[in-house]
């Protein structure tokens, strides 16, 4: 971790990882005894379609009844043990369906049948859990058409390797994947965002346009990429009207892989950071246990200490090793007890180190009182709650060790609940 | 399905900087250490007295309004402690206990936990209670009178502020800069050597415990008024050299106004919330009735802060 330099009148600044670092090639993790996946979905009552028992193939989609729209794409072929709800984030609830796997792999033919005649509707039939995790929502929305597809090459977030080295190694699958998009949605104008030191490696391999960003944090954070592109960000009705699609570099492999192939990718590839800091670079099928994972690499993990899903300044900590790694799990961190830092509530006295790192000229010292005090719209309305491009830097320079970012992440969920339950009763 | 460790939960970001409140409070103590140690030289054990009196004083009373109010225990941060300990600084050796402790209550409780505790003051907890001190107990407050007993080995026994105030620059022709700078001269038992009070403030710039516009543009705001004063009649304004190193200029610069809650963040709302306290701070010395402005201009500053830190950079991505 890295901490306060002596002269605390200097700005802390980080850096992405860069192609150049990433030293070793991916460990491919062999295919654990179970595996978990989870279907966005509540599971009100059960399925007509899944049962425990049923067997399933590599690849095979899964849906929980007849005419769902949403569904998952099995990683392994097995039988399923069980189905459950899951209590995912800010209360949302899925479906976790657990499959103990067999030691051979057959795959499923279902999606074969769908390359020769690409289509919108395949892809949303059989990606959004694709390794990238892409949404084709926006793809679909017809009032609010797409002119650029901004594909996001960078990590997402400091010492994660993985997004870069998809970029790297998959050059080849992202191009098939680009002529796909292409295809289906007669868009032309596709970006790619890569980090400037790397721009060289890229240009002209690719076919699309090369969009450079500076490789220190936060100015490769989605948000700050889709600001510098257009020049607005999103507010409490989405990145909709702006016109733009993000979809990952990696999400956009997956699908030229699989439009050359015939077969869904169900590797995910992970940056493993241990307790020292040491990375190594991990490839596993969706569903994978965490504890497995940190066994193949040596990492052990102790009462009280932390794993975390994705980087240090944006990522999940989670709370048991049984949970799964999901589509788009770029990074497991683990954080010794010793150094874990707490947050307090004490209130915000007014140093000012949040403002002077803001990269977003937020007000941050004005607004948390606000959101602290749940006064969301006001925190909207007058102190720019969506000017935040969501990089963590305020939380990790405040004096008081306030969970700002947490403030911040929470307002904007809930004014978006709101405005989506105001266009529920307009229709 | 559930694992036996328990892990530890919480929302990004995972790491932290390591800054604090109590290395604040401390590195600011630490900071004001030196002009007090001057202090205690000169004035002997009285002065070490008044410091060890105000800075357990401004504990407990927040011990006990923090029970009083039944809430947290607040002590720890040290917050109290440095209250105390600048207030201490500005009070002269020869201030009596019950001075003191009057002080710190009005620093702590009136100051600070009345408003909500650390963060909520809309003044510097400091810089009200002496100003209500020097209000109601003009005498205690009064260098000249409080220091009437002491043997000091100064070039003048007189209070160089209170001299300039009754006679006008012909009085402090005997102050030379340097007697000031090093703390030469009756004053308040920390608030005398300017040196000494320098490098504590250049060190708590230096590790960005204090805001350095707002240091500078109050210097520069009582250096250049002080100026324009000068020029404009020297037999009636002192120089601008004497008004920076005499009272309460450079503690008020270096520790009074940059208290973080009741000062701006932004560039130019710290730019004119200085450059308006040093402006009125010769205002009240050249032309006001006080001896010394510093205290007042503060707490006129504090009034405005909320106001000027409007002025803020555009947010990004904001189409209005």
């Amino acid at each position: 971790m890295r901490k306060r330099s002596f002269f605390g009148l200097s700005k802390p600044s980080f850096h992405y990882e860069l192609a150049t670092d990433i030293a070793a090639t991916p460990v491919a993790i062999p295919t654990p005894e179970t595996v978990q996946i989870y279907i966005k979905q509540e599971l009100t009552r059960s399925s007509k379609i899944l049962k425990t028992g049923m067997s399933v193939k590599t690849g095979q989609r899964l849906q929980l009844n007849e005419g769902d729209s949403i569904g998952t794409i099995s990683s392994v072929t097995g039988t399923i043990v069980s189905i459950e709800p899951f209590l995912a984030d800010y209360g949302q609830t899925w479906t976790a369906i657990t499959i103990e796997t067999e030691s051979s792999d057959i795959m499923d033919t279902e999606f074969a049948d769908f390359i020769e005649t690409p289509s919108l509707e395949t892809l949303n039939r059989f990606f959004p859990t694709c390794p990238g995790e892409p949404d084709f929502q926006p793809l679909m929305d017809e009032r609010n058409p797409v002119k650029t597809i901004v594909i996001y090459g960078g990590n997402a977030d400091i010492l994660i390797d993985t997004g870069l080295l998809v970029l790297k190694t998959k050059a080849d699958a992202v191009n098939e994947g680009i002529e796909v998009l292409r295809k289906i949605t007669g868009i032309e104008e596709v970006v790619i965002v890569v980090p400037e030191e790397s721009v060289q490696n890229y240009s002209g391999h690719l076919d699309a346009r090369i969009q450079s960003v500076s490789s220190q944090y936060p100015y490769a954070q989605p948000l700050m990429v889709l600001y510098n592109l257009t020049g607005r960000l999103p507010d409490e009705n989405g990145a909709a009207s702006l016109g733009t699609y993000f979809i990952r570099a990696e999400a956009v492999a997956s699908i030229g892989e699989a439009f050359v192939t015939g077969r869904l990718p169900v590797n995910k590839t992970i940056t493993v950071i241990d307790k020292q800091g040491n990375k190594h670079l991990a490839c596993a099928r969706i569903g994978t246990p965490v504890g497995k994972m940190l066994d193949t690499f040596g990492v052990e993990v102790n009462d009280q200490d932390k794993i975390i899903f994705g980087g240090p300044m944006t990522g999940n900590a989670i709370y048991s090793e049984d949970l799964p790694i999901g589509p788009d799990t770029d990074a497991i961190m683990v954080q010794d007890k010793a150094i874990i830092p707490l947050y307090s509530d004490y209130p915000c006295i007014n140093c000012g180190d949040c403002v002077h790192i803001c990269p977003a000229n937020v007000p941050v010292n004005l607004i948390v009182r606000f959101l602290a005090a749940g006064q969301y719209t006001e925190g909207a309305d007058m102190y720019d709650l969506y000017s935040c491009i969501e990089c963590g830097l305020c939380s990790y320079v405040c004096s008081s060790r306030i969970p700002i970012y947490q403030y911040i992440k929470l307002a904007k969920y809930e004014l978006g609940r709101i405005t989506s339950a105001e266009e529920m009763n307009e229709q | 399905m559930n694992s036996k460790k328990t892990l530890i939960v919480s929302h990004a970001p995972f790491w932290h900087d390591g800054s604090g409140i109590p290395e604040r409070s401390y590195h600011t103590i630490i900071a004001a250490l030196p002009a007090a140690l001057v202090g205690i030289a000169y004035y002997g054990v009285p002065a070490l007295g008044v410091i060890c009196l105000a800075v357990s004083s401004a504990i407990l009373w927040e011990l006990l309004f923090n029970y009083a109010g039944k809430r947290p225990i607040t002590v720890g941060d040290g917050n109290a402690a440095m209250t105390g300990f600048l207030l201490a600084m500005l009070l002269p050796a020869s201030a009596p206990w019950w001075l003191v402790l009057l002080g710190t209550f009005l620093a702590i409780v009136i100051g600070m936990q009345i408003f909500g505790g650390i963060g909520a003051n809309p003044f510097c907890p400091v810089a009200l209670a002496v100003a209500i001190l020097m209000v109601s107990y003009t005498t205690h407050l009064d260098f000249d009178a409080g220091l009437v007993n002491f043997s000091l080995d100064f070039p003048s026994p007189t209070d160089p502020m209170a001299a300039l105030k009754a006679f006008g620059p012909a009085a402090i022709e005997n102050f030379r800069p340097m007697d000031l700078l090093m703390g030469l001269h009756v004053g308040g038992l920390g608030s005398g050597c300017g040196l000494a009070i320098i490098i504590g403030g250049v060190y708590l710039i230096l590790r960005g415990f204090i805001r350095w516009e707002i240091s500078i543009s109050f210097i520069a705001g009582i250096f250049v008024t002080a100026m324009l004063f000068n020029m404009a009649d020297p037999a009636r304004y002192a120089s601008p050299i004497f008004h920076l190193l005499a009272g309460y200029t450079l503690i008020g610069a270096f520790f009074l106004a940059t208290e973080s809650s009741s000062s701006p963040v932004n560039v130019i709302p710290m730019i004119v919330y200085g450059v308006m306290g040093g402006i009125m701070t010769v205002l009240i010395r050249n032309i006001g009735v006080w001896v010394d402005g510093v205290i007042f201009a503060i707490l006129l500053i504090n009034l405005i802060n909320p106001l000027v830190d409007k002025i803020r950079p555009k947010a990004i991505g904001k189409v209005a």
